[in-house]
């Protein structure tokens, strides 16, 4: 009766890109072309790009809001932006920039990189990959169709109740922010999901838990804290769209509820949420680093575990964002006590780094550059971090240009520097050409200057008492020279940053070749082509250490890894699912093809939302009927992926 | 290529019980899902804690109809349970029979807690508490439906053959969401039924 095999002995081979063996695999990887490959592709280094690209749009649509900001904000008693315009732009920038780039870019980096570093073909759940990019790149949409009609969220980007209560805005500016956020949040936990199965399932055999790249460490992190992160503030938004159209009073003061309950729940998530936009981008550095400094990472083990350890600790800690807000003296001292705690974790890291340089023999390539340059800003972002931990520093330094100065050390410090370091790193491998240097370091100088200039003084004017979120300040008070010089410094940050989009196109098309492995690196993504084949490897690695490309010189033990010799799997779309832990072979797993039903799941939740937005009952209801159908055709067993035997 | 060797473990193909991704898959589903519950009824206990007067404030709600609705979904996991257990053995009649139950008792429940919902002297707008209690109730109800529409397409593929002894991943992730949603249940009755009496 069984006409489809349930158990195999896979084939051990020995494999190139140019063995015919791989041809197949070609023909077997490669879908459709044109557009309607283009739609239905769940190839997961196609959205690791779409994720890159449209992250880098949305950081540049925030550089620019701020841009205009800073242009009212050059001199005292400043014209250009009305206060509500002010007000759409301050929280659109910051919405842009938290939501729709910083987690986004990281998740380009890992969608495109995991099945890489881990020597898999694909992720785990290839189309709800293709799921998570077309409701991301939705709901950034949906946030923004507001703001060309002049009716942008506008309560900053932590929405506190109860000006965004309706009786205090009325519009639909906070109604967008809402819904969008609950549709993003379907994005960044069905994205969490799968890198959390990926890690457990699709390892090369012999990359047991403690041989992943630190990468992994941190996407797996950030992931798992998403995943019990993102309800708190789904479900915060959701209350509130409730409150505002169907009368109930979760935050209604007058009829029992608590305008607090908002800021719980909304820092709940949203400091597990600054840590998961931050240790990707520190594993980046963990990664990156050790290459160009020709040496292991120092403390591999600790930083594995600071890495963990911050996140957890970052669960306990969310109240040191309401120091203000009256709440008893006792808990308050905890939560401090909690938040100054995390500077050991991150210090760890922190000489891990500063000891990979010191011993190592560092190449000063533009990566190099800004991953050293990471090292120095998130210190400066720490040292601010710690002083706002202690209560009554942060009584008085809270809502003042402090915070927006410790805010941007840490997220443009820590994020931004080492995604355009990354880029820098692992263009070659995304394109087959390496990036300009001479222009790389130019670019770095330009933004680390830029960003110095332009961001330090703001700790000066909130020292000097500057409120944050002013659109106007008066002439008397001193602040215009510093404000003069902070606009200056973040023009020049946002020509690093345009030098940067320049040399990306400028090498896309004449850059120097790069072979296999341009950086000499030590993980698996450089063993393979540069771009990678559609298959990503010819054969499954087999994997022996944390460096199997650097076991030659290192000389740690005997094993050595494969990557020329392993699995083959070349029936149809296949990849190795191995044991949790140790990463034994476990399971021959079918991988789906190109496929339409994420982008029509996709569509049907943003008509979904649209429908909910405008109270358009019978839109909303035709969404949830072609949701569901979609999910069913999605899910229908599959001859093709071994689900059903006859 | 050179063809080395043949590995020497002969290995699942697919979707094969827990080796199944979307096994795994599911677990984390649960996981968030969990934690949504989870904030749900912290803003209950944070709200009830602050309360000013009497809390619940309509008087102690009644149980005639809240623990009849607990046993429907208690025995609607077990019913899930068997009928599991019957295609583990190869037998898709158990699966089938197991599955109809579960779908009546799941719609039984349904409509008990929508003579629940019809029975109240509140609505969703009078106060706080109204507010949680049918957005919470909702909450699980909406959980509910969804489990029932798998179980309607599980019922549906076992008609059309899909599932052996070997192939049925499906199955075992369906009755995985509806234990789930069994135990959401009690986390939810706790909270309205029994906490407020102790």
């Amino acid at each position: 009766m069984s006409d489809v095999e349930t158990f195999r002995a896979p084939i051990i081979a020995r494999a190139t890109d140019q063995s015919q063996s791989s041809h197949i695999l070609k023909r077997s990887w490669e879908g459709p072309g044109g557009i309607a490959g283009w739609l239905s592709t769940v190839d997961h280094k196609e959205i690791g790009k779409r994720y890159l690209i449209t992250a880098f749009l949305f950081l540049i649509i925030g550089g620019l809001e701020a841009a205009i900001m800073r242009a009212q904000l050059a001199q005292p008693n400043e014209h250009l932006l009305t206060p509500e315009q002010y007000a759409q732009l301050f929280t659109m920038h910051g919405v842009t920039m938290i939501f729709l780039y910083a987690l986004p870019v990281l998740s380009g980096f890992s969608n495109y990189l995991w099945p890489l570093l881990l020597g898999s073909r694909d992720m785990a759940f290839p189309r709800l990959n293709a799921l998570s990019y077309w409701v991301f790149l939705f709901s950034g949409i949906f946030l923004y169709v507001s703001f060309s009609l002049g009716s942008a969220p506008d309560d900053g980007w932590f929405n506190y109740v109860p000006y965004s209560a309706r009786a205090f805005n009325p519009g639909i500016n906070i109604d967008v922010y809402a819904l969008g956020m609950v549709l993003l949040g379907i994005s960044t936990t069905v994205g969490a999901i799968n890198f959390i199965v990926t890690l457990l399932r699709l390892r090369a055999p012999g990359m047991s838990i403690n041989r992943v790249p630190i990468l992994i460490w941190g996407t797996l992190t950030a992931s798992v804290g998403n995943l019990f992160a993102v309800p708190a503030v789904s479900l915060a938004f959701f209350m509130l769209w409730m409150d505002r159209q169907f009368g109930t009073h979760f935050f209604d003061a007058s009829a029992g509820g608590q305008p607090l309950l908002w800021q719980h729940l909304f820092w709940m998530f949203g400091h597990p949420w600054v840590y998961a936009i931050v240790l990707p981008a520190m594993g980046i550095v963990s990664d990156g680093l050790p290459t160009f400094c020709r040496r292991p990472l120092v403390g591999y083990t600790p930083v594995a575990l600071a890495t963990v350890s911050t996140m957890a600790l970052g669960f306990g800690v969310w109240v040191h964002h309401m120091f203000a807000t009256g709440l008893p003296i006792m808990a308050v001292s905890y939560f401090s006590a909690a938040s100054m705690i995390i500077v050991i974790p991150s210090s760890v890291a922190v000489f891990s780094w500063i000891a990979t340089i010191w011993t190592g023999r560092p190449v000063f390539t533009s990566a190099f550059l800004f991953f050293a340059g990471f090292v120095l800003l998130f210190v400066i972002g720490g040292v601010s971090g710690f002083m706002t931990a202690a209560v009554p520093v942060d009584l008085q330094l809270t809502q003042t240009y402090f915070i927006v100065a410790h805010l941007h050390y840490v997220l443009i410090g820590i994020n931004v520097f080492p995604v355009v370091g990354g880029i820098f790193y692992w263009f070659p491998k995304f394109t087959g050409r390496l990036m300009n240097e001479t222009l790389g370091k130019w670019t770095f100088w330009v933004m680390f200057i830029g960003f110095n200039v332009g961001f330090f003084p703001m700790h000066i004017l909130g020292l000097a008492g500057m409120p944050r979120r002013i659109y106007t300040y008066a002439e008397g008070l001193g602040w215009g020279p510093l404000n003069l010089i902070v606009t200056l410094g973040s023009y020049l940050f946002a020509i690093g940053v345009l030098l940067f989009v320049v040399n990306v196109f400028v090498s896309l098309k004449r850059g120097q070749r790069a072979g296999d492995n341009p950086w000499d690196g030590a993980s698996l993504e450089w063993s393979t082509s540069s771009p990678p084949p559609v298959y990503n490897f010819a054969v499954i690695p087999t994997v022996a250490s944390r460096y199997p490309l650097w076991e030659g010189r290192l000389n740690q033990g005997d094993d050595r890894s494969s990557t020329q010799q392993g699995f083959l799997l070349d029936k149809g779309r296949e990849t190795i699912g191995t044991t949790s832990l140790d990463a034994e072979p476990d399971v021959i797993l079918k991988m789906p093809s190109n496929t339409y039903a994420p982008l029509l799941l996709g569509v049907a939740l943003a008509v979904l939302f649209i429908g909910a937005l405008l109270h358009s009952w019978w839109l909303l209801g035709a969404a949830v009927v072609v949701s569901l159908l979609a999910s069913i055709a999605w899910l229908w067993p599959e001859r093709a992926l071994s689900q059903i035997e006859t | 290529m050179v063809e080395v060797a043949v590995s020497r473990t002969t290995l699942p193909v697919g979707s094969e019980a827990h080796h199944a991704s979307g096994w795994w898959g599911m677990l984390t589903v649960i996981a968030t899902e969990a934690t949504l519950f989870a904030y749900l009824l912290f803003s209950y206990f944070y709200i009830a804690s602050h309360a000013q007067g009497a809390w619940p404030p309509h008087g102690m709600p009644k149980l005639s109809l809240a623990i009849p609705c607990t046993i429907l979904l208690v025995a609607g996991s077990y019913t899930m349970w068997w009928a599991e257990r019957g295609i583990e053995r190869g037998k898709p009649v158990q699966l089938m029979i197991g599955i109809a139950l579960s779908l009546a008792l799941g719609l039984a429940f349904m409509a008990l807690e929508g003579m629940e919902w019809a029975g109240e002297p509140f609505h969703l707008t009078t106060g706080v508490y109204s507010s949680l209690f049918f957005t919470i109730t909702g909450f699980h109800l909406a959980h509910v439906a969804v489990g029932l529409l798998v179980l309607a397409v599980l019922f549906l593929w076992t008609a059309l053959g899909y599932f052996d002894a070997n192939r049925h991943s499906a199955v075992s992730i369906g009755v995985l969401y509806w234990h789930f949603i069994t135990i959401v249940w009690l986390a939810v009755f706790f909270t309205f039924y029994i906490a407020p009496r102790l």
